[in-house]
């Protein structure tokens, strides 16, 4: 290999820049097209459609704030995705870890009346992180002592989540099951929580009809808290050498099996956070259909925003604007939102395999193919 | 792998007994007893065995994919992609006689299914995308591209109905429930038998196994690693494909935006249980199935205060359970999800 | 023995980048013979046998099979031609059968299924034959190793291969298993069947060989036969006689014992004993090199050392504390002892790391370079910058990525992270594989530096310029034991070369 002089680094470190920002780029308008594609193919205008979309994210301060608000549940989704990606494990319970967090947060949040605010409130966010910790943790348990791979783990425990939260909020069946232990009494045969204290629930930042509220600002400083855990404190050290060499970690003295642990559990903290804050800002109660595809979306994003905490971010804002773009789009040009979904699963095809933009657009291979994260394959099992 | 792995032991065993129980329920003064016939009364044989077959050849899809060494956990996906191609084929040849009309429908889940397999072996094999995001992008299209064109106006008229098998369903109890049953169904069953002999006493399964379990021995043997997996992955597109369509031709009769619910995942578990073979897949679906089955008959019967909740949870425990080595130890074959570089001996 | 060969390579050369591999190799192989292809590591005796199977393509030259050029794109053509090849890393699928593992690719088919039965009988009808006793309904993975090349050796001849490779049969045999395998060659031989053996161990070859190629980098170096040769002759072809480095060096002044090794026993990952009674003992101020051809148990006793793997029996002993199987973490900063590894992709160092963060891999949580739980960059990357300019390691800054770097500098990196801590005792393996010749003599000389700043170096190579250069004392191992010791400045590669090919002869001085 050729001895490296001091012309090539900036070239290389310029490349590699221009790669990370670059492939997501590109990843966004190759889905954008290819969506628009499928909807002529379908009889669709997509110069409508996407003028609804953006009409929708941007166009008003109503839709702004659809924005924002779509936005904060897919940062901490995605900061909990990237900080497993980061130790080489796969997150996929983050909707699991996120109905844990709200019904831990609700069962704070609909008891103790009279509690101050000011001890009410992060009580409630604390109890739902809680919930949402040991929700990951148990995965990441499973798989230092048994080697059980914690994509299945954590699908299976998304199951558990549900129909446990399920269960809190269950108005009570006709053959005599008794209503769950956080099930509103007044709401007769509704399935949910009566409504949080208010001192209990998120502010509002800017009020209706906007409904922006402070959890925005929470999400934006767990951004923050994330990003130096990760790059500024030994534990991120950790976390980066053990998803990035788990053997060399080892020999270095890194304790690998209570890294992955606690990496799960933080992951789970996370996405936990994420169904509190939508839970105590927006809705002020539980009810069971919640949840469902945000730990997908946090896959998205958190690879759309190259697992970076900052990255994150940019690409929530973007999954924000399309989500919150959707509707519009629907009633302005009579596409179904779903489309949306496919572009969602275009994104992520073309950031998870650079090959593909590579291939469609000829670009040369740089063979940096190395700066994905390596995950752990394999079952586990035996 | 011989026939009589632990699992599939189990299982048969198991079926055994209830089919016995079953029985005794019916004819006996056992069956008076209300617990009694909530577990083994003939109404839980029946859902059983109906929300068993999607989830029987689910699990076979994955085997397939899997044991040639690419991971699929996007049965999920493929499992809707069928359901919804079914779907539409059906309504759109509602003016077809009724058996041509479901025939072609069945073609087309096949064909789309198949169509995904090849796309998720696409994107592993050739693009090389780590194989479990590859199989969620195959959900979340399946999701989205089902959802964007469906069109809720659109009805499919008939579904499959049981057809009884001359004197075999007559048999006392149990003939009904085994062999009055729609084509799918008998498919799904007889394709368990077919899948095991394949894998096991065929060359295409002997190579697919090895592919699966050490390539390279494969690759110095001049077996093609790679078009192998290709292969293997597009017909478990197909029978994932089938596993929607009977959702759609024979079970529901119609489309729902994400009828699937999970019976893909519970395939995968249902498949790591089984410990990837067809049997012990087939014993597998039929506890997931009876515990689904289960869940109805304590609300039909009303003869608890647990929770159906809890009841529900009973498979996504007992596939922790297996897949954390705790029952036994479950052996996936060696060499999945590594993509296979026949560069390394040039 | 036939005129006519069965098998001939002809000018064989082969290039790999910046590597070459054969170079104009001439052999031939006659009907009804054993020929015995001799040398080291490196020597290029796997790359031929790879061209010679079909897995490979030469650069140059032609392969003739009884007398007709051909030209093999693949193992199938190869098989097609009558050569089987028994791998050294045996290819069978552990949970299949012995039946199915001999039938892949060859798979015999009765009205669209298996045919078990045939293959069956067919193997057991070969087992006879040849002596090769295996049960056919057995799982491989429930089989021994010996039993397990028994298998390999069936599959060449299922498939009607007349002319066999055995590429380092031995060794992973015991000696009682390499009986029967001689006896089994014997039989093959007697039947007609040619094969080359491949081997590093000299006096196989003397026992069982017509004839003896010997290859040592890339080129065939000299040939003879049996009744001709002798082990130190052939031992000088195989290692050469001339002395290609020098190094600096005083006189060696040892001081007191600092690693104490007592009767170590180990098992390495398959389960099989790797290390049979080591016993060893290296003194502060001196450089024992240990000399031998790889997979002898160097890699494992050096894993040992470091906590990487657990002894089954014996002790370990630092600086006079008790150091026995604890973790690489206590290892390290008790036994003060640091580690240039063998493989540093593996384990030396994080390629995606910034050369900065590579060099506080063990120390990063200590101060100065963390408060607590905060990590001061800073002071990571001004200790990054003293140290690159002290080992000059060339990289354009102390942020470039430590996988961009060339592998001398990577190497140089490495070293740089635990040469710069307090130690006692240096642990380096294989420490200028695959570097440039600038880097290797940087390298020694720091090596050197710190034997006379008083610690103690054991140095681990298969490059014997490299231990003669640099051991005061020299001790070679051979199938997991240390088959002899010698003085550094008496040391001869002959000797050398005859210990590294299990042959303890007088001419060896030993210590005591």
């Amino acid at each position: 290999m050729a001895q490296a002089n001091s012309k090539e680094p900036k070239n290389s470190q310029k490349r590699l820049f221009l790669g990370v920002l670059l492939i997501p780029f590109l990843a966004l308008l190759t889905a954008l097209i290819v969506g628009a594609v499928v909807m002529l193919a379908f009889g669709d205008d997509p110069i409508l459609a996407y003028q609804g979309l953006f009409q929708g994210a941007f166009g008003s301060g109503r839709a702004w704030s659809v924005t924002i608000r779509k936005m904060i549940p897919f940062i901490l989704t995605g900061l909990s995705v990237a900080v497993a990606f980061k130790a080489g494990l796969f997150n996929i319970g983050a909707s699991g870890q996120f109905v844990m967090g709200s019904v831990c947060s609700v069962a704070i949040g609909i008891h103790f009346e009279g509690l101050p605010m000011i001890i009410h409130l992060p009580l409630s966010i604390l109890s739902g992180m809680l919930g949402g910790m040991i929700w990951g943790a148990i995965p990441g348990l499973l798989k230092v002592t048994t080697g059980a791979h914690e994509v299945i783990v954590t699908i299976m425990m998304n199951y558990l989540a549900s129909l446990f939260a399920g269960w809190t909020v269950y108005a009570g069946g006709t053959q005599g099951q008794t209503p769950g232990p956080l099930w509103d009494r007044t709401a007769r045969a509704i399935s949910e929580t009566p409504d949080v204290f208010e001192s209990a629930q998120i502010p509002w930042l800017f009020g209706p009809p906007y409904r922006v509220h402070y959890g925005v600002f929470l999400a934006l400083i767990f951004v923050v808290l994330v990003w130096w855990l990760i790059y500024k404190t030994t534990i991120g050290f950790e976390i980066r050498t053990v998803g990035q060499n788990p053997k060399a970690a080892r020999y270095a003295g890194i304790r690998v099996e209570k890294t992955v642990v606690l990496t799960m559990g933080l992951a789970g903290a996370l996405a936990g956070l994420a169904g509190t804050i939508e839970t105590l800002g927006l809705n002020h109660k539980f009810a069971p259909e919640f949840g469902g595809q945000v730990g997908f979306d946090g896959i998205t994003v958190a690879l759309l925003g190259q697992t970076h905490p900052f990255g994150v971010v940019i690409a929530s804002f973007l999954f924000g604007a399309l989500d919150a773009g959707a509707a519009k789009m629907q009633f302005e040009s009579g596409v179904a939102a779903d489309i949306i979904q496919v572009i969602q699963a275009l994104v992520l095809a073309f950031v998870a395999a650079p090959l593909i933009i590579k291939a469609l657009f000829r670009l040369r291979s740089s063979g940096d193919e190395e700066h994905a994260t390596k995950l752990n394959t394999s079952w586990g099992g035996s | 792998m011989n026939f009589w792995s632990r699992t599939a032991r189990i299982s048969v065993c198991l079926t055994l007994i209830m089919m016995v129980m079953a029985i005794l329920v019916e004819i006996t003064p056992l069956g008076e007893n209300p617990w009694m016939r909530v577990f083994f009364g003939v109404s839980a044989l029946n859902l059983t065995l109906r929300a068993a077959i999607p989830l029987v050849l689910g699990a076979l899809s994955g085997i397939l994919c899997e044991r040639s060494g690419i991971i699929n956990i996007g049965i999920e996906g493929m499992m809707l992609a069928g359901a919804f191609a079914g779907f539409v084929a059906k309504s759109s040849t509602n003016d077809w006689p009724l058996y041509a009309s479901l025939l072609y429908s069945v073609l087309v889940a096949l064909g789309v299914g198949g169509l995904m397999g090849l796309l998720h072996g696409l994107f592993s094999i050739r693009f090389r995308m780590d194989q479990i995001i590859s199989g969620t992008v195959i959900i979340i299209l399946a999701a989205g591209l089902s959802s964007y064109l469906y069109d809720r106006d659109a009805i499919s008229a008939g579904k499959f109905t049981p057809i009884p098998i001359p004197l075999l369903s007559e048999i006392p109890v149990i003939g009904p429930v085994l062999f009055d049953n729609a084509p799918i169904t008998y498919l799904a069953l007889i394709l368990v038998f077919v899948v095991h002999f394949a894998i096991f006493h065929t060359r295409w399964g002997l190579r697919t196994r090895a592919v699966g379990e050490h390539p390279r021995a494969a690759d110095t043997e001049g077996i093609n690693v790679n078009r192998q997996r290709y292969v293997n992955t597009m017909m478990g597109g197909m029978l994932a494909g089938l596993a929607g369509g009977f959702l759609v031709l024979e079970a529901v009769g119609q489309f729902q935006e994400g009828m699937t619910a999970g019976r893909g995942f519970i395939s995968l578990a249902a498949m790591i249980f089984g410990n990837w073979t067809p049997f012990g897949a087939l014993g597998a679906a039929t506890l997931f199935g009876y515990t689904q089955a289960l869940q109805n008959e304590f609300l039909l019967a009303g003869v608890t205060t647990i929770p159906r909740q809890f009841v529900s949870m009973l498979p996504y425990i007992v596939t922790i359970v297996a897949v954390s080595g705790l029952v036994g130890r479950v052996r996936p074959p060696a060499a999945i999800g590594k993509p296979y570089d026949t560069e390394g001996s040039k | 023995m036939s005129e006519s060969a069965i098998l001939e390579a002809r000018q064989i050369s082969k290039y790999f980048p910046g590597v070459v591999a054969n170079e104009d190799v001439n052999l031939s192989l006659n009907s009804g013979e054993i020929l015995a292809l001799l040398g080291e590591n490196g020597a290029g005796k796997s790359t031929l046998m790879n061209i010679i199977y079909g897995l490979y393509q030469p650069s140059a030259g032609e392969i003739l099979v009884k007398g007709q050029s051909v030209r093999m794109h693949s193992p199938r053509d190869a098989i097609d031609l009558g050569i089987g090849m028994v791998h050294q890393h045996f290819q069978l699928v552990p949970v299949m059968t012995v039946v199915e593992n001999v039938m892949l690719g060859s798979e015999s088919v009765r009205q669209g299924f298996l045919d078990r039965e045939r293959v069956s009988k067919r193997i057991k009808q070969l087992s006879q034959d040849y002596q090769l006793e295996v049960d056919p309904t057995a799982l491989v993975e429930d089989l021994p190793v010996g039993i397990r090349q028994r298998v390999e050796i069936i599959k060449a001849l299922y498939r009607e291969a007349d002319i066999l490779i055995l590429d380092e049969p031995t060794a992973v045999l015991t000696p009682q298993e390499i009986e029967g395998l001689f006896s089994v060659m014997d039989l093959l031989r007697k039947q007609g069947k040619s094969i080359i053996f491949i081997t590093h161990k000299l006096k196989e070859v003397l026992r069982i060989a017509d004839r003896i190629s010997v290859l040592r980098r890339g080129r065939v170096v000299g040939e003879a036969t049996p009744l001709e040769a002798t082990e130190p002759g052939l031992a000088a072809m195989m290692v050469g006689r001339e002395v290609m480095l020098q190094v600096d060096k005083k006189e060696a002044q040892p001081g007191k014992p600092v690693l104490q090794v007592k009767g170590v026993e180990a098992r390495d990952d398959l389960g099989e004993i790797c290390l049979r009674n080591v016993e060893l003992q290296i003194h502060a101020r001196e450089i024992v090199g240990v000399a031998g051809v790889q997979g002898n148990g160097q890699t494992e006793l050096v894993e040992v050392l470091t906590g990487l793997r657990k002894l089954d029996q014996g002790t370990l002993r630092i600086g006079g504390q008790e150091l026995t199987n604890k973790n690489p973490r206590e290892i390290t900063d008790q036994g003060g002892i640091c580690h240039v590894p063998e493989d540093r992709h593996a384990f030396g160092m994080v390629a995606g790391y910034s050369v900065a963060n590579n060099l506080v891999l063990n120390s990063y949580y200590k101060p100065p370079f963390a408060n607590g739980v905060t990590v001061r960059q800073e002071a990571i990357e001004q200790h990054a910058e003293v140290l690159v300019e002290k080992f000059d390691v060339r990289t354009p800054s102390v942020q470039t990525s430590g996988g961009s770097l060339s592998g001398g500098n990577q190497q140089k990196m490495v070293i740089a992270r635990e040469l710069s801590r307090p130690i006692q005792l240096l642990v380096a393996a294989q420490p200028t594989r695959g570097i440039d010749v600038g880097s290797i003599e940087f390298i020694h000389q720091q090596i050197v530096a710190k034997r006379d700043e008083g610690v103690a170096v054991l140095l681990v190579s298969s490059e014997l310029d490299e231990i003669l250069a640099l051991s005061d004392r020299i001790v070679v191992m051979y199938r997991g034991s240390i088959i002899g010791e010698v003085y550094g400045k008496d040391a001869t590669r002959q000797q050398l070369g005859l210990l590294m090919a299990g042959v303890k002869s007088t001419l060896t001085e030993g210590l005591d």
